[in-house]
């Protein structure tokens, strides 16, 4: 009873100024609002659930709409978790304030983690137990779908090129990226302005879009006839013979041509955050630089590019967990054949097209321990970041 | 005068020269696709599009053919259904999320952060068998529509979004919240009143990055709704890169139409965007 205490010690001033004594730190359990809270939380979440599923159960009650659909899906959505919240905090202040001061921070953390652990905590462990189990995971194969995979020259190429992609592709974009940061830094004002929008407009295109785009880079007709793809034009301008790009697979060179989109895509992305960190850098340290006598080349060495060095580290892992994962690009040109196989695209087939769960769990089980070193990088330089904060 | 710019800083002949053809190299492959797209089949087959920037022979028959006879339409409009919604539903469970990670002291903070901050780096390929399962005719059944692509890029979105927030929080001066705190205010008020419209920089910068991953997504798209009715345009537009001969000349058409509206968006919010990833929304 010691909120009540606390409460009638009030001087009438102290009242005045919060208009809500019972809110005061020390206030006892509210069992009304408790449960009212709680069972406007589960009613909230009932609701919105069958709404959801109805949406996907009985299209035909919104005229088959998809846009009625959306706009009801924003409203509901948007409108049950302001709801939800409110029951949520409802029903922590019907606590006595002791709890309720330790419950809230848990309160405010449960939709959002319940989201994370049932759409990728849970399956992450489920994948794990497939990739023991057979096709159709109906039955323990213990270590076979393991077996499979590493008996299986594709997967070893697959995962050749996957390592090419990974030791080419971030360090070109972030070798691009703080080039023409570097010299963007160098224009007017209004040049700078312009040329970076263009070179960040690419990060607004699909993968798809990009090989589509690529296509016409990268197109072959037969010699003799008119060049429509650009580089084969070049090629025969030169007086070479036109070459059938995706299918040269010497020394690689269809899987460096499809580096070169995501390089294309990415190198903006790498720019935008070098070029910020570049402008960051203090001017006096330049200017001691220059009263020195250091060379515009040394002072970049020097000076600049020491302390761009997080930044740069920061864009190469991003871009670095992107091409793990690079499936689309793949996919939609060369769908691996001539060796451009990668891991996530060899997943989807195996998925998909093979019906072989197992091994497909299997596949994405090496991914993860592909992934797993970035993982703990990151992890521990977020530790070191939040020692220093 | 010539040496200087009107800042006072002298001229770079090297990034005046190397800079115009970064962009020229950077912008023609997307020059190439919008110009072909204004071509004909036979003039797109017979010749390179380089020969007809000066040449004229323009025609908008692809895209009306485009929007008369195939699906592009439609689809144009899912991709809209899709995407709106699954930008905007993670942002409010983010956002208490990451009030509770920056202002309130709880044990297990510390390791339930990690968890999202390791959680980002997991490829969510992960996530396809068992999500089929749970979505799909052996559970809930809902594969197909567009609440199941909700679902699943508002939980994969949610790491990224609250780290975002939670960065952003973290440079936002923690006296505003204490004094709200002392005059009374419950973390519910705080956050509705104060901490929700002061992160509207991040939350812009979350939404745009998380517009254009769902917009331009092909594996969620084509693994939880598929090539039905419900496609989205750019699993349209992956099936009309397949597609040789008749009709070969629309793709080019449909791939400009897929770019515009993330073209739009990201010109629009292209500041917020840029503030946001330089202030840590990346930033490892």
């Amino acid at each position: 009873m010691a909120g009540v205490t606390t409460t009638t010690s009030t001087s009438p001033g102290e009242a005045a100024a919060s208009p809500e004594p019972e809110r005061r730190a020390g206030s006892p359990a509210r069992p009304v609002r408790l449960l009212v809270g709680a069972v406007g939380m589960v009613v909230t979440a009932w609701l919105v659930c069958n709404i959801f599923l109805a949406f996907a159960y009985y299209p035909q009650w919104f005229a088959g709409s998809g846009i009625l659909i959306g706009l009801l899906g924003l409203i509901v959505g948007i409108g049950g978790s302001v709801v939800f919240f409110y029951f949520l905090n409802l029903c922590i202040e019907g606590f006595p304030s002791r709890f309720s001061e330790g419950l809230i921070p848990y309160a405010f953390l449960l939709p959002g983690f319940s989201l994370i652990a049932v759409l990728l905590l849970y399956p992450t462990v489920q994948t794990i137990v497939y990739s023991f189990a057979n096709k159709d995971s109906s039955a323990w194969v213990g270590l076979d779908n393991y077996r499979a995979i590493f008996g299986d020259g594709g997967f070893w190429s697959a995962l050749l090129n996957n390592l090419l992609w990974i030791l080419i592709v971030p360090i070109l974009t972030v070798a691009f990226g703080l080039a023409v940061a570097v010299l963007a830094d160098k224009l007017s004002s209004t040049g700078e302005r312009i040329a970076k929008s263009f070179i960040f407009l690419p990060m607004s295109i699909s993968f798809v879009g990009a090989a589509t785009i690529w296509g016409l880079i990268y197109a072959y007709n037969t010699p003799g006839s008119p060049q429509t793809g650009l580089l084969n034009a070049i090629v025969v301008s030169l007086g070479g013979e036109p070459q059938a790009w995706y299918q040269i697979d010497t020394a690689r060179l269809n899987s460096l041509l499809l580096m070169v989109i995501l390089i294309w895509l990415q190198t903006g992305f790498a720019m935008v955050l070098l070029s910020s960190a570049i402008k960051g850098v203090p001017e006096d340290t330049i200017e001691a630089g220059r009263m020195d006598g250091a060379s515009e080349g040394r002072i970049f060495w020097q000076i600049v590019f020491p302390q761009v060095r997080p930044t740069m580290l920061a864009v190469f892992i991003t871009v670095l967990i992107l091409v793990l994962k690079v499936f689309d690009v793949i996919y939609v040109t060369t769908n691996g054949r001539d060796s451009t196989d990668v891991i996530a695209n060899l997943f989807f087939r195996k998925l998909f097209v093979e019906q072989q769960a197992g091994q497909a769990s299997a596949v994405v089980v090496v991914l993860l321990i592909l992934v797993l070193p970035i993982l703990v990088y990151q992890v521990r330089s977020f530790r070191q970041q939040e020692a220093n904060r | 005068m010539s040496g200087t710019m009107k800042d006072g800083r002298r001229r770079s002949p090297l990034a005046m020269i190397a800079m115009p053809l970064m962009v020229i190299l950077w912008t023609i492959p997307t020059v190439g696709l919008l110009v072909t797209s204004f071509r004909t089949r036979e003039e797109a087959a017979t010749s390179g599009w380089w020969s007809s920037v000066f040449g004229g022979g323009w025609t908008l028959d692809n895209y009306r053919g485009l929007l008369e006879g195939t699906s592009m339409g439609s689809s144009l409009v899912n991709s809209i259904v899709v995407a709106v919604p699954a930008t905007v539903l993670p942002i409010m469970f983010a956002a208490f999320a990451a009030y509770a990670f920056t202002f309130m002291r709880f044990p297990g903070k510390d390791v339930l952060f990690i968890v999202i901050v390791a959680v980002m780096v997991v490829p969510i390929q992960v996530a396809f068998q068992p999500m089929l399962d749970l979505l799909g005719p052996r559970g809930l059944g809902i594969n197909g529509q567009f609440v199941a692509v909700w679902l699943l890029h508002t939980g994969f979105g949610m790491p990224l979004a609250v780290y975002t927030l939670r960065n952003y929080m973290a440079t936002l001066p923690g006296s505003v919240v204490e004094s709200a705190k002392i005059d009374g205010a419950s973390h519910f008020q705080t956050f509705w009143k104060l901490v929700a419209p002061m992160s509207s920089p991040a939350i812009a910068a979350f939404a745009t990055l998380q517009f254009l991953w769902v917009w331009n997504d092909l594996l969620i798209a084509k693994l939880f709704i598929g090539g039905g009715a419900n496609k989205t345009v750019i699993v349209d537009l992956q099936q009309m890169l397949g597609t040789q001969g008749q009709g070969a000349e629309l793709l080019t058409a449909g791939a400009f139409l897929s770019m515009v509206i993330p073209m739009i968006v990201f010109f629009s919010l292209q500041q917020f965007l840029v503030r946001g990833m330089t202030s840590g929304a990346v930033k490892g």
